[in-house]
């Protein structure tokens, strides 16, 4: 048996898998997606921005007296 | 012989049909585009992120780093032949892990916080326990026949490889034999992400293609292509429906997995690098990509268009990592720094 046939006949049935799933609208995936960020924006720091007090790579200034 | 090539012949008919299939199917379920549907969606305006940190420590180029799940240590590993292990909230080096093989070309941390991953041109995944009084290594991986460009742990027991010879594995770290070989990929893969659910993970290799593979099943359960060039980055959307790429070929692409297909490209005429890493904000919104262009440039992931870079490197961008509790992002680079924004 020819190698060949075999790594094509491989290749034809990954393609038969793969063109058998269900697939949803763009617009609906789309849809979905927005809601996520949206839903999430306000637990995502970097788009909400934080005060220096709550920063935690911010180099923590100390006062001491002498 | 004339057997052979008529079974051949039939093969391939079967195959081109197949594929046609498959982009009618595409084709069918693509009714509007993500960046059209986004325009009711409000802009972010321009995001200015400022450096908090430089870490120096490294002697050569960084080419990995991975956020712990704490997401306050982040280890490093550089070609200088360390891996380092920082707290980033003092800047502080904690553990420096001495490499057998200097070329280092991935860095993994386990959820855990105990181990740690590397590997590269040795083609072997070593795995030390950082716990330890001293770094001790725990397992050598060694069995890909390429070299080794990403790991990560599923946990304490399991970990996952990509390599240049085409295929990702899964490893038993108590046995450290391969538990799984996942086998499709027609180019050096270059980049995993496992899924939030932690049953699916994603490749992206040389062949410009990215995959969607079932963890326990073993097989590739889907394809996207798009891109022109190698795909050096992948991640995953939060919420596991969709994927992030980048490429060579100078663009960023998301690709939604329920769709089967791509819906938006970030890409800018006049970037004309190569994308070399990619890392999500918490939200989704932000995507940060990493550039040949000594830059890590900010997308909007709804809308597709740039809306800020982080500016400070002197050479190539080679790694960005977004720690778990999205409070910044780390980029890390051949000049040898990594630098802490927010």
């Amino acid at each position: 048996m020819s190698s060949n046939i075999v790594a094509m006949r491989k290749i034809v049935q990954q393609l038969r898998l793969e063109a058998g799933i269900n697939r949803v609208k763009v617009s609906q995936a789309a849809a979905d997606l927005q809601q996520f960020c949206l839903q999430n924006a306000q637990q995502d720091p970097l788009l909400t921005g934080m005060s220096s007090s709550n920063n935690p790579f911010r180099p923590q200034k100390v006062c001491s007296f002498l | 012989m004339a057997a052979e090539k008529a079974e051949m012949d039939k093969l391939k008919k079967e195959c081109d049909a197949l594929r046609t299939q498959i982009e009618a199917a595409r084709k069918a379920v693509n009714d509007g585009s993500m960046s059209a549907s986004a325009g009711g969606v409000a802009g972010l305006g321009r995001i200015q992120l400022k450096l908090r940190k430089n870490l120096k420590g490294h002697l050569a180029k960084i080419y990995a780093m991975h956020w712990s799940a704490d997401s306050r240590q982040m280890v490093s590993a550089s070609q200088d032949g360390k891996l380092l292990i920082w707290d980033t909230f003092t800047g502080n080096k904690l553990v420096a892990v001495p490499l057998k093989s200097a070329w280092v070309m991935s860095v993994a941390f386990a959820p855990s916080g105990n181990l740690v991953a590397s590997g590269g041109l040795d083609n072997i995944c070593t795995v030390y326990n950082i716990k330890a009084a001293s770094p001790k290594t725990l397992r050598e991986l060694d069995a890909h026949t390429g070299y080794l460009s990403c790991c990560r742990f599923l946990s304490d027991t399991e970990i996952l490889t990509a390599s240049g010879d085409t295929t990702c594995c899964l490893w038993d770290l108590e046995t450290g034999k391969q538990k799984t070989v996942f086998t499709n990929h027609i180019g050096d893969c270059m980049s995993l992400a496992l899924s939030p659910d932690m049953n699916t993970f994603i490749s992206g290799a040389c062949d410009s293609l990215a995959k969607l593979w079932d963890l326990r099943e073993g097989a590739c359960k889907q394809t996207f292509s798009g891109h022109t060039s190698d795909i050096n980055a992948i991640a995953f959307f939060q919420n596991g429906h969709a994927i992030i790429t980048g490429s060579d070929d100078c663009s960023c692409k998301m690709y939604d997995l329920r769709s089967d297909q791509e819906v938006i490209t970030y890409q800018d005429p006049s970037l004309n690098a190569g994308v070399t890493s990619v890392a999500l904000s918490n939200s989704g919104r932000l995507i940060f990509a990493g550039y040949d262009d000594f830059n890590c440039h900010i997308w909007d992931s709804l809308k597709g268009e740039k809306i800020g870079v982080l500016s400070g490197h002197d050479n190539r961008v080679s790694c960005t990592g977004v720690p778990n509790d999205g409070m910044g992002v780390c980029t890390g680079s051949w000049d040898s720094f990594l630098k802490l924004w927010n």
